[in-house]
């Protein structure tokens, strides 16, 4: 007892007082890059073996590895930049996991708080610029501040519907003596985020869901983010429903399971997309009705159906479309809620119309519109991934980039789990992968990491090869190198009469040589024989970084596609061409 | 969801400290939402500041107005003043040129309106009005425009009526 009361009277500095916050909340990894405004941080980083530092080669990568920590985890990610130029470089990273809402504390070091203000050597109005894109942020300006602050920014980040929290810290304040005293428990005021579902709401939903004729669940990135996928798992065995999921929830139901239609929205099934059109009454959860998913709202009105949603966050309910029944709360804790009813009240359900419905959902599902042609000639993207499926047993962790990729990506590798698609959905990132795909590594450090990406997309942090060199990652990296910006090639055919202004990737690096430069296994790939035996090879490599440049039919479209502002059901189909 | 747009009152209190304003001003600057006006002052309690918003838009635009202060992590309560029975009352300072044929007009026009004339000048009053916006906008076109100095207005603040009471 005497020797706790010494250690929590000593006085120790800003600085050390922040490392034993993370210590507090058990962060294993902060990913980071060091600068003038957080040198005292640094040092206590040096004494200190309880957590790792993965020291990026772009403040920006370290946002994303630190965001893709937490989605492979569900865990808080940790970020730490320096002031002015550290702090710009991270805005992306954080816009990035704002949009996705996912939970991160991001440390911005700040000049000293007698600097503040007169455009001090890399000053820059963090807060203000980051408020835009956090949950919350915060600028302490009291070293007696610190713990308090580190343990809401923790709370914050990681409750109700979760975002990235921002801590600005003067450099000062992380010099200055006080002593640590981490608080147990939070209270705010401000801050009450709701957690159970009204079951009221619920059991309307419920008789809603059992006397419907043309039933369907969408399912969102909310139910990745809430682990709530067994629980969805469940509802839709116990009611046999038909179900979707938007990008952003790939893996929260399994994608092998006969009641999923696939993905919806822009890039998504005809089956998926049709039925979303059609049912009587529709099951929300987790997700957003955002324009990339539902199109536009006049169409998706222009049917009645009965829209029932689950959310944790009340502004994401009626924000696009009208709600007839909004359950707000903990997507997981509702549908526990809504499984017990149904083991309790066994509704009767309209069987015949289900079967009915079901005919339906076949007779779009024969359309096959995930075909695509075969060639032997060029390497077909779609087929890469499926082989990559294939190679991997559909168990590896995929990050992706954004672009023609990403959706062939989505489209193609079948997940059966949450937190096993990693990718940009919100913000549309390009050059996430290769710093998403380590965070995932880091988190889980003998799993399958596989970075899909495409050579405009993987330029953007192409710098990140050195980090995965220097902390031995065995990534492999699938690039589909269609030498177009492929997915404004596409708009560019549909939308301006094929004028494919700048779109076109020229003066590419040789990505052997480049990987070889770096130390890591090049492997250059031609010829669509040779796709699975290439992969074989590569993930046989257990313990090396291999980057496979895959040259791709440079022509591939993503079908189906609803083009920008139109309705679901009007969708080009790869055959309509 | 477009139906008539109209306006609102909206009442919020939130911790009072520096930031919080620019918190709700980006807001509504970053969704598009309109601000009429909006006005902020520590309340007797001083951890927390009391902001008054006049908006205007659908209900659906309301809805989620509400919804996204309410979001904001250093906002405690939020009131749609709308909803209930209440008070509106803003504060203009008005100066008049008043050379001596337009003197006993002012002073006329200012008894009408229940203003009160604050400073008196060689060629000019300044009067003081209260009252809803839309008191005030009236004060305002019954002046000649020519006889306008300058105005500067609070913009509005609001209260619920009897025991609708917003407080922590
Ligand atoms: C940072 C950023 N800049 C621009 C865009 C717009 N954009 C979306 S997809 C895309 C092309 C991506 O090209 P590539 O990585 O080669 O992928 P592909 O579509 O060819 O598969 C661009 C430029 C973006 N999403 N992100
Ligand atoms: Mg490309």
């Amino acid at each position: 007892m005497g020797k706790s009361m010494e250690k929590s009277s000593k006085k120790i500095t800003g600085a050390e007082i922040l490392i034993r916050c993370l210590h507090e909340e058990q962060v294993e990894f902060v990913f980071g890059y060091p600068g003038g405004a957080v040198l005292h941080i640094y040092d206590a980083i040096f004494h200190q073996d309880k957590f790792k530092h993965i020291l990026v080669r772009h403040e920006q990568a370290a946002l994303h590895a630190a965001d893709a920590y937490s989605r492979s985890t569900g865990k808080v990610g940790v970020a730490l930049v320096t002031s002015g130029p550290g702090a710009t470089n991270a805005v992306t990273g954080i816009a990035t996991a704002y949009m996705d809402s996912i939970p991160m504390v991001i440390i911005s070091g700040q000049v000293p708080t007698y600097a503040i203000g007169e455009d001090a050597f890399q000053e820059c109005d963090t807060v203000g610029i980051t408020r835009p894109c956090v949950k919350h942020n915060f600028l302490v300006k009291d070293v007696k501040d610190i713990a308090a602050t580190m343990k809401k920014a923790f709370y914050v980040a990681s409750s109700g519907r979760p975002g990235p929290v921002l801590v600005d810290i003067p450099k000062d304040i992380t010099a200055d003596l006080c002593q640590f005293d981490y608080p147990e428990t939070v209270q705010m005021r401000s801050y009450n985020p709701v957690t159970k579902g009204h079951l009221g709401q619920i059991k309307k939903a419920l008789k809603l869901l059992s006397e419907a004729k043309r039933p369907m669940v969408y399912s969102g990135g909310g139910v990745v983010l809430g682990d709530a996928a067994e629980h969805l798992i469940k509802l839709i065995q116990a009611l046999g429903l038909p179900i979707t999921s938007t990008l952003m929830g790939l893996g929260g139901f399994p994608a092998s399971d006969k009641k999923f239609l696939g993905m919806l929205g822009m890039h998504g099934t005809y089956e998926a997309n049709m039925a979303m059109q059609e049912c009587d009454v529709l099951l929300a959860v987790g997700a957003r009705f955002d324009d990339r998913v539902i199109g536009n709202t006049v169409d998706f009105l222009s049917k009645p159906r009965t829209i029932i949603h689950i959310d944790i966050d009340p502004a994401s309910i009626s924000k696009r479309v009208k709600i007839d029944v909004p359950i707000v709360g903990d997507v997981k804790s509702v549908l526990a809620d809504m499984n017990e009813l149904i083991a309790t009240e066994k509704p009767q359900q309209n069987t015949v119309a289900l079967n009915a419905w079901f005919e339906q959902i076949k007779t779009w599902r024969a359309k096959e519109c995930m075909n695509f042609a075969q060639s032997d000639e060029f390497i077909k993207p779609q087929y890469v991934i499926q082989k990559l499926h294939e190679v991997t047993k559909g168990e590896a962790f995929v990050t992706s980039d954004v672009g023609q990729h990403q959706m062939w990506a989505a489209q193609y590798y079948k997940f059966d789990q949450p937190r096993r698609w990693i990718n940009s959905g919100g913000l549309g990132t390009m050059g996430v992968g290769l710093p998403y795909a380590m965070g995932v590594q880091f988190a889980h450090p003998n799993a399958q990491v596989a970075c899909v990406t495409g050579e405009g997309s993987i330029q953007m942090n192409i710098q990140e090869l050195s980090t995965c060199a220097q902390y031995h990652l065995p990534i492999k990296v699938i690039m589909l190198n269609n030498r177009y910006l492929g997915m404004v090639r596409q708009w560019q055919e549909f939308f301006y009469e094929n004028r494919y202004s700048e779109s076109y990737m020229d003066s590419l690096p040789n990505f052997v040589k480049l990987a070889e430069a770096y130390g890591h296994v090049g492997m250059q790939i031609t010829k669509p024989g040779d796709v699975e035996a290439a992969l074989k090879e590569a993930f046989a490599m257990k313990s090396r970084f291999v980057f496979m440049d895959f040259i791709t039919d440079q022509k591939e479209n993503v079908f189906p596609m609803i083009q920008n502002g139109k309705g679901l059901s009007d969708m080009i189909l790869a055959e309509d061409l | 969801m477009a139906t008539q747009s109209a306006r609102h009152i909206i009442s919020l209190l939130m911790e009072n400290e520096s930031g919080a304003l620019s918190r709700v001003a980006g807001l509504f600057s970053a969704r598009g939402y309109n601000i009429e006006s909006l006005t902020v002052a520590a309340t007797e309690d001083q951890t927390l500041s009391r902001m008054t918003i006049v908006t205007t838009g659908s209900e659906a635009v309301i809805e989620q107005i509400i919804k996204q202060l309410n979001k904001l992590v250093d906002v405690v309560k939020v009131l749609d003043l709308n909803d209930g029975k209440f008070i509106e009352r803003e504060l203009m300072l008005v100066k008049v040129k008043a050379t001596s044929a337009f003197r006993e007009e002012m002073k006329r026009m200012c008894d009408i309106f229940r203003g009160r004339i604050i400073d008196v000048a060689d060629g000019s009053f300044t009067i003081e009005l209260t009252g809803s916006g839309n008191k005030l906008d009236a004060f305002i076109e019954s002046l000649d425009k020519a006889a306008i100095l300058e105005t500067v207005r609070t913009g509005a603040s609001g209260i619920g009526r009897g025991d609708r009471i917003l407080k922590v």
